[in-house]
């Protein structure tokens, strides 16, 4: 990937609170037309990040250069250039959906029209609700609002924070599609940070998991997660033979093993998964359902927890 | 960005349920001491004019709107500015409670401009609140009592202004009485970027006030080198365009320390809001 490519680009960002680190020398880089996962778990300095990006909070030590510009120095440009949601889609609750519209287009630093902010609003599905305030909608309703205000000035990069906290399934689905959407129809550079870390998998190329401030592992998703074992669940009519099985086969003997009632969990790769099936086949054992159960969360908490 | 900024100020303000509290405040209490002063106006006027009686006659029409907005101005200048801070103590902490302030933060909009447009905000408030408060005591008042003559008690005596000759006072009166709710209003959004809610500002801001006048008023030797310099004891100067002949080095000098705190507050108020870290 070329230099003029990246996006963001955070080179050993630093943040301390009095003796307490929130940030240790992170680093990384988000491409053009990247969806870039941040992924850890509470209090692992995602959204501290995410504010450094932003200027929302200053930096002890380190780099943010965004669009090959240093945002200390080109900060309002820089945002011009941005679409975000910080945690929460807080907007002024005594104001309707279309005037907080309004408002936050006046000082976007691009002329915003009416039809457009009417377009963004029939695109989040707020038709017909733009009158209302905003203290009478659900949590549901401003995140689409949200995301409705982080499109208004049609931004190159999208940081969503947390975009899917307190939406129903299909609130879920459809901001899963609207970011897919965004990046393949628009070429939109995104990054994004869940908790739900399998949305990430579902829509990140690239990633990055960070714990206690400091960078645990980052890179392409696929790579990430091809060089990791599954976990294979075997639903079987005799799972104490299953195991004395697989203990005796050489290639399975060292495979971490765990029984779950009529389940039997084997860590194992994805090209194991017919060869144990047959070898349970052969010694008449009834396999009645395989289920892989690999997922970001496996790797995830693996990372996390060593 | 400056003037969008500032007319997104104005429309928040003028959305927010909170801005009429004040307004609806001024109009009720003003609208009640009329309503006393029809009612037993004359009873009153008679507790201040007794003590000359024996050696002044009283002609005319002395209950006369002139004298219901000095009374009024003077009633009021003590309580304005809480009605003031409620609304410009709430405009960053506001922003920072209700959690708006990370959005506004992201817009490529530097904080400098954001601040500055809240302080023009929070000054034409503050002049609509000037405004509402000069209309219903001066024009209201002489509607209803008619005009005359204003006669002003003072510590050294009695001061009596004639009708043609009080108009131009009230007017600079509530340009000096601006300045001083514009300083309260300063104040208050100063206090507000240190704070993560809106009671906090609010009540430091009655509580600084409250202080001072306490400070201003005690007649104690050790207060008499700062009692100058507190913006307090300027908030009465709107009188001395009620002394006759007009002391001008004392308005002069109120006006300096009035817009020397103003300055000195919006500093304080620019440096911490650029450092500021938004963690809410």
């Amino acid at each position: 990937m070329s230099e003029t490519n990246k996006i963001v680009e955070v080179k050993n960002l630093v943040k301390n609170y009095g003796s307490f680190c929130a940030i240790e020398n992170v680093s990384f880089d988000v491409h053009q037309n990247d969806v870039f996962g941040f992924l850890g778990p509470n209090g692992a300095g995602k959204s501290t990040t995410i504010r450094t990006i932003l200027s929302l909070i200053s930096s002890t030590s380190g780099e943010v250069n965004l669009f090959g510009l240093p945002l200390n120095e080109n900060r309002n440009f820089i945002l011009s250039k941005i679409g975000c949601i910080v945690e929460k889609p807080d907007f002024y609750k005594y104001l309707s959906a279309q005037k907080n519209l309004e408002l936050f287009a006046r000082i976007s630093g691009k002329s915003i029209t009416k039809s457009r902010i009417n377009e963004l609003i029939d695109f989040v599905g707020l038709s017909g609700r733009e009158k209302d305030k905003v203290s009478g909608f659900s949590h549901g309703m401003k995140q689409r609002l949200g995301i409705a205000q982080t499109l208004l000035h049609d931004p190159e990069l999208i940081i969503l924070d947390e975009p899917t906290t307190g939406l129903d399934p299909q609130g879920i689905i459809d901001v899963r599609n609207l970011i897919l959407q965004l990046k393949n129809e628009k070429n939109k550079t995104i990054i994004i940070s869940s908790h739900i870390l399998s949305e990430i998998e579902l829509i990140a190329n690239r990633m990055i998991i960070i714990n206690k401030g400091k960078t645990i592992v980052q890179g392409d998703v696929a790579d990430l997660l091809n060089h990791q074992e599954i976990i294979v669940q075997f639903k079987l009519d005799n799972v104490p033979k299953a195991i004395q099985i697989l203990k005796q086969h050489s290639d399975y003997a060292k495979c971490e093993i765990k029984q779950e009632d009529t389940n039997l969990l084997i860590h194992t790769s994805l090209e194991s998964i017919s060869a144990i099936n047959n070898l349970f086949c052969e010694n008449k054992i009834g396999v009645s359902g395989i289920e892989t159960k690999r997922k970001l969360e496996d790797y995830f908490l693996k990372l996390v927890n060593n | 960005m400056l003037f969008k900024s500032t007319y997104n100020e104005l429309l928040k303000i003028a959305y927010k349920p909170r801005s009429y509290i004040g307004l609806g405040g001024i109009v009720l209490i003003i609208a009640i001491i009329l309503f006393a002063m029809k009612v037993d106006g004359m009873l009153y006027i008679s507790l201040i004019t007794g003590q000359f009686e024996q050696s002044l006659l009283f002609e005319g029409n002395i209950l006369n709107g002139n004298l219901i907005a000095f009374i009024i101005i003077q009633m009021l200048i003590i309580h304005v500015p809480l009605l003031i801070a409620f609304v410009t103590g709430d405009l960053v902490s506001g922003e920072s409670a209700m959690g708006t302030i990370r959005l506004l933060l992201t817009k490529p909009i530097s904080r400098f401009t954001i601040l500055l447009s809240k302080f023009f905000a929070s000054c034409i408030y503050t002049f609509i609140v000037t405004l509402c408060l000069a209309f219903m005591s001066v024009v209201l008042g002489k509607l209803i009592f008619g005009t005359g003559d204003l006669m002003v008690l003072k510590s050294d005596g009695l001061v009596v202004f004639q009708e043609n000759d009080i108009n131009w006072r009230f007017f600079y009166a509530f340009m000096i009485a601006f300045l001083s709710l514009v300083t309260v209003a300063t104040l208050a959004l100063t206090l507000s970027c240190f704070s993560e809610n809106s009671i906090g500002p609010i009540v430091s801001t009655m509580g600084i006030i409250l202080l001072f006048t306490i400070i201003g008023s005690m007649d104690v030797p050790i207060f008499d080198s700062i009692r100058p310099y507190l913006f307090t004891t300027h908030m009465a100067a709107w009188r001395y365009f009620f002394d006759d002949p007009l002391n001008y080095t004392q308005i002069i000098y109120s006006i300096i320390i009035l817009l020397s705190h103003i300055a000195v507050l919006l500093l304080i108020a620019f440096l911490k809001f650029s450092k500021k870290d938004i963690l809410s």
